[in-house]
C-alpha cells in the first residue's frame, strides 16, 4: 500500500526584489495512515512553511519551485485550485498555534463549525448541526449543546484549542497538521490537549504531521521525527532512537542545551551563534559555522541526507561514519 | 447606564524572603499573578495591603524620590526583547540612560567607557553600540536588555520569564549568561517563568503560586523530588519529559477561575481531589513540613495527603 502522505524533494522559494530565498530546500519525508509524525526545529528552520506547502497555501511571494506532495496518491502541488479546495479543509486539516486568530471572534461556535461541514458536505444545516455537536462531544468538552451558542471570547484558551481540534474533526480527515498547537497554552493544558490528540489518532486512524520547536513534546507522541535547520532536515529517524540517541551535532545540539538534563546550577550546554538568515546561509553545510566538529569540507559540500548505521536513521552530516 | 466596576485580586496575603544571592523562581500558569507580584515587589504597582521590606527597610511607602536610592540597587528584566528596547535609541542610548539618571555627574567618556564594558560582558561586540534594536536578533537583543539591568550595578535582578520569547538553543545561551552575571557579581535573582524545567535549573528555591496566592515554596530538589500540595504535583506531573512516551499527568478537573470571583476558602479547592468542607471555607495558611518546603494546604496539614 502506499504512503498516506510522501513528500519528495519539495523546495519552497520567495521571490523578493533582492532576489529568490530558499526557505525549504529539497526535503523528502513520508507518512503513512495513522502514523505521527514530528517536525523539530527552532524559529526560522522551514518548519511551518513545510506545513503550508502540504496544503498548497504558501502565498506569493512564496511558491513550490520543485518537489512533490501525493497525499492518497494525488499530486497536491498540481492540482488546480477547485480540487485542491476539496481537499484542504477536508481530507487534510490544520490547527495553528493561537486558537484565538483561528476562530472568527464575532461567529458563533455553531456558526463556525456548521459552516465547515455545509462547505465539504451535502447535508442539511440541522444534521450538520449534530455532526458539530459530536465532534464537540468526542474532544471532551462538558455541555457541548450551550458551547455551540458560544462566541469564542467566552471559552478559555485550551477550551479554544479543544474547539479547533473539533472543527479539524469534522470532515473525518485522514491527516491533521498542527503547527504548535500547544504553544500558547498552560503546561497542565498542554498536556490535556496532548492525550486529547494522541486518543483521537488512535481512534479515528488520523495521520498527524505535529509541528512544534518542543522536543519533549514531540517525544511524547510521535512515532517519527523530522529535525530541520535552515530549510533542509539535518536528520530524521524514529522518535525514540532520535531523542535517546541523537547523531547529527545539532540534533545533540538542541537535546543538550535543554535544562533539565545535566545537574541543575551547571552551565547549560550552549549551541555557538544563531541560525542564519535566509539571505545569507552559509556554503556547505548550513550548520558548518556553528558546529563544534566541523571540517573543510563542511564548508564547501553540502552533506547529503543519507542513512547511517542505525536502520531507519537519516543524518546529513560530513562528520559522521 | 452605569458601568459596574469589578476589581481583580492578582496577588493575594502573599508572604516570602528572598536571601541575599540566592535566586527565587517564581512559576505558575497564566494569570496566577507571578508578573503582578515580581511588579509589586519592584514598586511599580502599589499594594493595597501588605508590607515590602528591602534590607530591613520599608520600602512600600515611600515616594518616588524617597525610592530612587532603591530603583538603583533593584532592576528588572523584561520577556520580550522586542517590546523592551525603545526602536528609536540606539543600543549606546539605551544602555546609557539608566547610567546618566542615576548620576547625574557621570562624565560622557565614563559612561561610554560603562557601556562598553557591560556589552562586553554580556557578549554583545561594543562596536555595534551605534547599532538600533532592529538590527540585532532576539537573542542579542535579550542580552541587551540584560545589559540594560546590569549597567548600574544592582543587587537585585527580577527577570520576568526572560527566556519564554526565545530558541532552546539561545535560551540556554542567556541562562547561562544570567547564572555567570550572577556569579561575578553575587546577584539576587527573583525569577519568573512558567517553564518548570527552566526554574528546575536555575532556582535556589521555587514558589508555586496559583491564582494569587503561594501554594508551596521550598528549596527546588525538596520540591521537585517530593512535591506536596495537590496542584505543585499536578504540574509537575504536566512537564513533557524528553524520550517519555504516552504522558502520564494527573489530571485536574475544571479551569483556572477568575480572579475577579475568588473561590472561598482555598482558591484550589474547586479542581482538587482531595477537597473537603473545610477547604471551601477556610483559606489555608503555608505551613512548614518536615521537608522544609512550606505548603498551604489542610489536607497536607491534617496528613491526608
Amino acid at each position: 500500500m502506499s504512503h498516506l502522505l510522501e513528500v519528495k524533494d519539495l523546495e519552497v522559494n520567495f521571490a523578493l526584489w533582492s532576489g529568490e530565498l530558499t526557505a525549504i530546500d529539497g526535503i523528502s519525508f513520508s507518512l503513512d495512515r495513522g502514523e505521527r509524525l514530528g517536525i523539530v526545529g527552532e524559529s526560522g528552520a522551514g518548519k511551518s512553511v513545510t506545513g503550508f506547502a502540504i496544503i498548497n497555501l504558501i502565498s506569493r511571494p512564496g511558491y513550490i519551485s520543485g518537489g512533490k506532495i501525493l497525499f492518497e496518491d494525488q499530486e497536491l502541488n498540481r492540482l488546480p485550485e477547485d480540487e485542491m479546495r476539496a481537499i484542504r479543509g477536508n481530507r487534510i486539516s490544520m490547527i495553528f498555534q493561537d486558537p484565538m486568530m483561528t476562530l472568527n471572534p464575532v461567529l458563533t461556535i455553531a456558526t463556525q463549525m456548521t459552516e465547515t461541514v455545509l462547505a465539504h458536505e451535502d447535508v442539511s444545516k440541522a444534521e450538520a448541526m449534530d455532526i458539530a455537536l459530536e465532534k464537540l462531544k468526542k474532544v471532551h468538552i462538558p455541555s457541548p449543546e450551550k458551547r455551540l451558542q458560544q462566541y469564542p471570547h467566552e471559552c478559555s484558551g485550551g477550551m479554544r484549542q479543544r474547539i479547533v481540534i473539533a472543527i479539524a474533526l469534522l470532515t473525518n480527515p485522514g491527516l491533521i497538521i498542527a503547527d504548535e498547537p500547544t504553544t500558547a497554552l498552560d503546561v497542565t493544558i498542554q498536556a490535556e490537549i496532548m492525550d486529547l490528540l494522541l486518543e483521537l489518532c488512535e481512534s479515528e486512524k488520523m495521520g498527524l504531521i505535529l509541528i512544534t520547536h518542543d522536543l519533549g513534546v514531540v517525544s511524547q507522541i510521535t512515532e517519527k521525527i523530522v529535525v530541520m535547520y535552515a530549510g533542509k532536515i539535518v536528520e530524521s529517524g524514529s522518535t525514540t532512537s532520535v531523542v535517546q540517541n541523537p547523531q547529527h551535532p545539532y540534533t545533540q545540539g538542541l537535546i543538550k542545551a535543554l535544562p533539565g538534563i545535566i545537574p541543575p546550577g551547571s552551565r547549560l550546554n550552549q549551541i555557538p551563534g544563531m541560525m542564519p538568515n535566509l539571505t545569507e546561509i552559509p556554503r556547505g553545510c548550513a550548520f558548518h559555522p556553528r558546529c563544534t566538529i566541523s571540517d573543510t569540507i563542511c564548508s564547501t559540500d553540502v552533506p547529503a541526507l543519507i542513512s547511517k548505521e542505525q536502520q531507519g536513521r537519516l543524518v546529513a552530516c560530513h562528520m559522521i561514519k | 447606564m452605569v458601568r459596574k466596576k469589578t476589581t481583580v485580586k492578582a496577588v493575594n496575603a502573599v508572604s516570602f524572603k528572598i536571601m541575599p544571592q540566592e535566586t527565587l523562581g517564581v512559576v505558575g500558569e497564566s494569570g496566577c499573578g507571578k508578573s503582578t507580584l515580581a511588579r509589586a515587589v519592584l514598586g511599580l504597582y502599589p499594594p493595597n495591603s501588605g508590607e515590602i521590606h528591602y534590607q530591613d527597610q520599608r520600602i512600600d511607602r515611600l515616594s518616588p524620590q524617597q525610592m530612587l536610592p532603591f530603583r538603583k540597587k533593584m532592576q528588572m528584566i523584561f520577556q520580550d526583547p522586542y517590546a523592551s528596547l525603545n526602536p528609536r535609541m540606539t543600543v549606546n542610548k539605551i544602555l546609557a540612560e539608566p547610567v546618566y539618571f542615576h548620576n547625574k555627574s557621570i562624565s560622557a567618556q565614563a559612561a561610554k567607557d560603562k557601556v562598553a564594558e557591560v556589552m562586553r560582558q554580556v557578549g554583545v561586540d561594543p562596536a555595534w553600540a551605534g547599532r538600533y534594536p532592529h538590527e540585532f536578533s532576539g537573542g542579542q537583543r535579550q542580552r541587551i536588555s540584560i545589559a540594560r539591568a546590569l549597567m548600574v550595578d544592582p543587587e537585585f535582578v527580577v527577570a520576568d520569564e526572560p527566556v519564554s520569547a526565545l530558541d532552546v538553543s539561545i535560551q540556554a545561551q542567556i541562562l547561562n549568561l544570567m547564572m555567570e552575571a550572577q556569579e561575578k557579581r553575587g546577584l539576587t535573582y527573583m525569577f519568573i517563568t512558567h517553564d518548570l524545567s527552566v526554574v528546575k535549573h536555575i532556582s535556589t528555591r521555587v514558589a508555586v503560586m496559583y491564582l494569587g496566592t503561594i501554594c508551596e515554596l521550598a528549596p527546588t530538589q525538596t520540591l521537585y523530588e517530593q512535591p506536596t500540595h495537590p496542584y505543585t504535583r499536578a504540574l509537575l506531573s504536566a512537564i513533557p519529559e524528553l524520550g517519555v512516551q504516552k504522558p502520564k499527568h494527573l489530571k485536574l478537573k475544571g479551569e483556572v477561575p477568575t480572579p475577579i470571583n475568588l473561590p472561598s476558602g482555598c482558591v484550589f479547592h474547586g479542581r482538587c481531589i482531595y477537597a473537603n468542607e473545610r477547604c471551601t471555607v477556610e483559606i489555608p495558611r503555608l505551613i512548614e513540613q518536615d521537608s522544609g518546603a512550606y505548603v498551604a494546604c489542610h489536607g497536607v496539614e491534617e496528613k491526608r495527603i
